[in-house]
């Protein structure tokens, strides 16, 4: 939104070697990168920004036993008490039948929650316009974002810092 | 570009291993003093075996006669217990020695480059395959009678009306192909010999190329493995299969299947992962393998991880099918798998070790990365599919008599310390990480 109106500074990369030498020296004096968007994936940029391991395994882990959960009590209650029927002279709660259907709603339910959960982490809502810092990270540019008012250092010195650093170009951005 | 490492086979360990066949030899003969003189001890056992027997053979004349003739004219019952368990241990270890070919030539048909240090421990343990082709000919040479009830001629006698068997004598040409049924199985030994044949013969092929490679260099060698292993592959895709119906299945001829095959690999293969996987832990635990890091581990670990839910998925569907059909002739393999002890404790053992254990011991990232857990996980799954095939092979011999006690766990600590030794010390014959591999650059870089 307009009104919030933060300043960005916006560095270029043209290849990734530079872009991840550069991560690394940019840290070193003391920057705070917002975040680096690159048109392909990028091998250890992860580490070089500090990042921590995503715990989106976690939440597959309990979407997934929900899922369980939801499948053996779903099935138990249905045909072991709400309707019970004799399918194949089976007993009405037996335990294999159901197997199928609670892996099918156990591998669902975390697939979808983990869709759910990483469109909530990277705050892709819809109707939201996402920030584009520069199109040209769609393209064959690395683009790194640095928010201004997070870092201590003035807008001169971050941008010489950036350049030093291996950006081709350093731009201003407000939203 | 690598450090070049040799493996030493110390006296020490050589001592563990000895010390390890001894008490395996000890505890083989204390068992079988015991069953010796156990022999009537098993009044409670007929009760139930009265229940399952009326089963068998409301549903299936045939099974009469295989129950009550056998007892006449077989071996006592303790030679029998002896006998049982050699082939169920033969088995296990004939299929982790030839699941180390399988590794080796996996890894160079999808052209994976981080297998590339590791790659010398399967191919050390693929050098139980003779021994193992010689063992399961000379226990079925001695022990057929006990084992097969296929094999007694009276069975394809139709003059014979209470022994004749219809539905034996309709499939005799799968085993006597080439001679008189009953007689000698001249096709069956046939496929045994040539499985154990081309499976040492692939093995050689690939085992030379890859240590031609230390000296020569350059890909060619590289290519020239790939080539045979591409086409093992194919090999054994069948002889695997078909294996497993000769060696297992057939035990409960009646009963078939069309699961067995990949039910008896996919047994192996884990099982197999599973120790390829506990050796390299150990090297690098005794300072070898230093190229080998958490990544690599964390390949095994996955490869240990997937196929114990593969091995679940093949039981579970070899199960429910059978289970919802309801079809007699089908369900007395099961049923005589969860009505008697001990395999109806097994039976539910048998998942406990082989999916719930590694399924949540592994799931975790940091789980697969630490040699620790691997350490931990990995016997559990060797231990969990020596009873899978405990529970294959014992119920269709030893019938409603079958008894997990010392004879059996001396017998597995024997071949566990034969085949240890066989393993390290075709380990130690070459160099532990092969020297001009095309893809060694590639795995020191391996980072996931």
């Amino acid at each position: 939104m307009s009104n919030t109106n933060e300043k960005f500074l916006v560095g270029i990369f043209d290849d990734e070697d530079i872009l991840l030498h550069g991560v690394e020296g940019i840290r070193e004096k003391g920057v705070k990168i917002h975040e680096v968007y690159t048109p392909f994936p990028v091998h250890g940029l992860d580490e070089v920004l500090g990042y921590k391991r995503s715990r989106l395994p976690i939440a597959a882990f309990l979407f997934g036993m929900t899922g369980t959960i939801l499948a053996l009590t779903m099935q138990i209650w249905m045909l072991g008490f709400d309707w019970p029927m004799i399918i194949g002279g089976k007993n009405f709660v037996s335990l294999p039948p159901f197997i199928p259907v609670t892996f099918e709603l156990t591998v669902l339910l975390s697939a979808l929650g983990m869709v759910g959960t990483f469109f909530i982490v990277s705050d892709m809502k819809p109707y939201k316009t996402p920030r584009q810092f520069d199109l040209r990270s769609t393209d064959d540019k690395h683009v790194m974002a640095v928010d201004l008012a997070s870092n201590q250092l003035s807008k001169e010195e971050i941008s010489r810092i950036l350049k030093e650093n291996g950006a081709s170009e350093v731009n201003e951005k407000n939203f | 570009m690598v450090a070049d490492e040799q493996y030493v086979f110390k006296a020490s360990s050589k001592k563990n291993l000895t010390i390890l066949f001894v008490a395996g030899l000890v505890l083989f003969v204390i068992g079988v003093f015991m069953a010796m003189n156990a022999g009537d001890g098993h009044g409670g056992g007929h009760a139930s075996a009265e229940v399952t027997k009326t089963l068998v053979a409301s549903t299936e004349p045939a099974a009469v006669a295989e129950g009550g003739g056998e007892e006449h004219h077989g071996s006592p019952l303790w030679l029998k217990r002896v006998y049982t368990s050699l082939w169920h241990n033969n088995i296990f270890f004939t299929g982790l020695g030839i699941i180390g070919l399988f590794f080796v030539a996996i890894q160079y048909a999808a052209q994976a480059g981080w297998s590339a240090p590791i790659k010398r421990v399967p191919l050390a343990i693929g050098h139980w395959i003779p021994i193992a082709g010689v063992l399961t000919l000379v226990i079925w040479l001695v022990a057929n009678g006990d084992l097969f009830h296929w094999t007694h001629h009276d069975l394809y006698d139709k003059t014979s009306v209470d022994t004749y068997d219809k539905i034996l004598d309709a499939k005799s040409s799968y085993f006597f192909w080439l001679s008189e049924p009953g007689g000698f199985p001249t096709f069956y030994i046939l496929r045994m010999v040539v499985f154990f044949s081309v499976w040492y013969w692939f093995f050689t092929v690939i085992k030379k190329k890859m240590l031609a490679e230390d000296i020569e260099g350059g890909t060619s060698n590289w290519y020239g493995a790939r080539k045979w292993a591409a086409i093992f592959l194919v090999f054994f895709g069948y002889s695997s299969s078909v294996a497993a119906w000769d060696w297992v299945m057939s035990i409960d001829p009646h009963w078939f299947s069309t699961m067995f095959g990949w039910y008896v690999f996919a047994s192996w293969w884990v099982a197999g992962l599973a120790m390829i996987t506990l050796v390299v832990a150990h090297l690098k635990y005794e300072g070898y393998l230093k190229m080998v890091n958490a990544n690599h581990l964390h390949d095994l670990g996955k490869f240990v991880f997937a196929f114990s839910i593969f091995w679940t998925y093949i039981w579970f569907s070899q199960f429910m099918l059978i289970y919802y059909a309801n079809i007699p002739e089908e369900t007395v393999y099961f049923l005589q798998r969860i009505k008697n002890a001990p395999y109806s404790w097994i039976f539910y053992t048998n998942l406990i070790l082989n999916f719930v254990l590694p399924f949540l011991l592994l799931m975790t990232r940091d789980a697969k990365r630490h040699m620790s857990m691997l350490k931990v996980v990995c016997p559990i799954v060797i231990l969990g599919h020596w009873l899978d095939f405990y529970n294959m092979i014992t119920p269709g011999v030893m019938q409603y008599n079958g008894s997990l006690g010392l004879l059996e766990i001396g017998l597995a600590l024997i071949f566990l310390a034969g085949f240890l030794y066989v393993s390290l010390n075709a380990l130690s014959k070459v160099p532990l990480v092969a020297k001009n591999h095309p893809m060694m650059a590639e795995s020191l870089n391996h980072h996931i």
